[in-house]
């Protein structure tokens, strides 16, 4: 068995596209612009540690993918990133995480503002209980972006394909949208406030495989303007669409690299067992 | 004749029997106390539905106060006023502010805090309304003149922990994803309770608050001492002592006069149909707005 091969058998899953990550032309852009650097990065709740000394640097309008089985603390290291465990109250961490230079937990950094920066798309969509149009228009509202709104919602919604299918129900209430329909609006909402990085919990497990891959389309068009980051327990997902993957298991950051490497030729025997699917 | 001796047999000894008279003993009791609060209802309304009805007329709820041992019957039209005004000006007092403590508890106090401030809103629950008729009384009344305004700040005492608990569990089930999905496009706190927490619990919270006027519109204790000595006539001014249904059905149960005690019937039947069809309808509307949210 080939490595390809064992890539594909493990593929029975998800019911995707095929994954054929050694023939994937493009490499990904030989950015040079660290966004992220991570450094010692230990997170807990109370006593239960979720990361364990994770270090690692992600590159600016690249997508890097964080995969591990449940429970590998994927989700606490995303939501570290833009500050979102900050309501937890059992929630500590040590460690930096500098963003552009700067740490984000440093003194004086607040999290409205980095999150402001750092957008983030959730494991279920989550819109309101708004119009349409609201849904998009709310945030750049409350950030003061009133000039100039009806252009920057219809931009938004074309930035997550969206706009030719709600472009004439904009009145109409997003919960009437179907799941990955929601997803995408959730996706415009993040677009319309311009962050710089976008992160993905998970975006598309509550999502079937035809919604799955028009979000998958789309991240790979979003990466031209943004950084991203997107957590996934589905390896065939982190195969297509990311240039980075790092994989996680107990908490620990087991293997970093160029997404073809690690799926193709990977260093730590559990990477291997696990994207072969012994485990997971 | 040899019958088939079974080897199992399901049908139960005598032990198993008495356990079964117990626990059906037991069941019946239950249910027997169920049985006794519909009751209990039932007879309450029955009753006063039937002392209190010879009496109402158009004339009845529409005419000023009577005047002592006359020929003329008079009517209750000032109570309803009055209470509607004491009752209208204790919501918009405990409405914003048990609202505000709602918000506080559930979006930002710490843990630490929202215990004590918890205990202080259910104790305040618990306070009996005689204490604080008293207490107004004593802080606004004593030296100055009964007004409307100290007895429905009395009755906002009253509504305030209600409206306070009610506010809380609808805001509890507006759901966290909603939170942080305002949170993650860099809205404040402030701004995510405001736009988007708030719109979907407001139902919720106004219901809570209808529920809360329906209780606060049969207090009469809070009201004993501060707006008890008034005129005969309607009255809108909340600087005076307004008439109202409960202290002036407390006023005619204790007259001489049995003329007296049927308006009392009468005024009491008003007084539970207004409180019954407002709980009922603002349960109902609760239950929706929930079953909406729970979503």
């Amino acid at each position: 068995m080939t490595e390809d091969e064992d890539v594909r058998a493990a593929d029975t899953m998800a019911p995707m596209r095929p994954v054929d990550v050694a023939s994937r032309q493009e490499s990904p852009p030989q950015s040079v612009e660290t966004v992220f650097d991570i450094q010692g990065l230990t997170a807990a709740y109370g006593p239960n540690v979720a990361l364990r000394d994770v270090g690692l640097e992600i590159s600016r309008n690249v997508v890097t993918a964080v995969i591990g089985p449940s429970g590998c603390g994927k989700s606490t290291f995303i939501r570290c990133l833009n500050r979102m465990n900050d309501d937890v109250s059992s929630f500590r961490h040590e460690g930096r995480i500098l963003y552009h230079g700067t740490d984000l937990y440093g003194d004086g950094v607040d999290p409205v503002e980095v999150r402001r920066r750092i957008g983030m798309v959730f494991q279920k969509p989550n819109p309101f209980p708004k119009t349409i149009y609201d849904n998009v228009a709310w945030a750049p509202r409350v950030l003061g972006l009133k000039k100039g709104l009806d252009e920057r919602v219809e931009k938004a919604l074309h930035g997550a394909a969206l706009w030719d299918e709600v472009k004439d129900r904009l009145r109409k209430s997003a919960l009437s949208l179907s799941g990955g329909q929601q997803q995408r609006l959730c996706i415009a909402r993040t677009v319309a406030v311009r962050p710089e990085v976008i992160l993905f919990d998970e975006p598309c497990s509550a999502l079937d495989p035809i919604s799955t891959a028009k979000i998958e389309e789309l991240i790979d068009e979003l990466k031209d303007d943004y950084t991203i980051v997107i957590v996934t327990h589905n390896m065939q997902q982190a195969a297509r669409v990311s240039d980075f993957t790092a994989f996680m298991y107990l908490g620990e950051l087991v293997e970093f690299g160029e997404t073809t490497r690690i799926f193709t030729n990977p260093n730590d025997r559990r990477t291997q067992d696990y994207i072969t699917g012994r485990f997971g | 004749m040899a019958a088939v001796e079974p080897r199992l047999t399901l049908r139960g000894d005598s032990r198993v029997r008495r356990r079964r008279f117990v626990n059906r003993l037991a069941e019946a009791g239950a249910a027997l106390a169920a049985f006794i609060a519909v009751g209990l209802l039932g007879i309450v309304v029955w009753s006063i539905a039937k002392r209190g009805a010879g009496e109402l007329s158009w004339g009845f709820l529409t005419k000023d106060l009577p005047i002592p041992f006359s020929p003329d019957k008079g009517g209750i039209a000032p109570l309803l006023v009055g209470s509607a005004v004491l009752v209208g000006l204790a919501g918009l007092m405990a409405l914003p502010l048990g609202v505000g403590i709602a918000i506080y508890l559930e979006e930002f106090a710490s843990s630490r805090m929202r215990m004590v401030v918890q205990l202080a809103v259910d104790l305040l629950n618990g306070l009996p309304s005689i204490i604080i008729g008293v207490f107004v009384f004593g802080l606004l009344v004593y030296g100055h003149a009964q007004t409307a305004w100290a007895g429905s700040i009395g009755l906002a005492i009253v509504m305030l922990p209600l409206i306070t608990r009610s506010s809380q569990e609808v805001l509890a089930l507006v759901p966290r994803a909603q939170r942080e999905g305002a949170l993650a496009l860099g809205a404040s706190r402030w701004r995510t309770v405001l736009g988007v927490v708030l719109p979907s619990a407001l139902g919720g919270i106004l219901t809570g608050t209808v529920l809360a006027i329906a209780r606060a519109a049969g207090e009469t204790a809070p009201l004993l001492f501060v707006t008890s000595i008034y005129g005969r006539s309607i009255d809108w001014n909340p600087a005076h002592a307004l008439p109202n249904a409960t202290v002036q059905i407390f006023i005619w149960s204790e007259s001489p006069d049995p003329a007296d005690h049927e308006r009392a019937w009468a005024t009491a039947l008003v007084l539970m149909m207004f409180v019954l069809l407002t709980s009922l309808i603002a349960r109902l509307a609760l239950a929706r707005s929930r079953r909406r949210l729970g979503r």
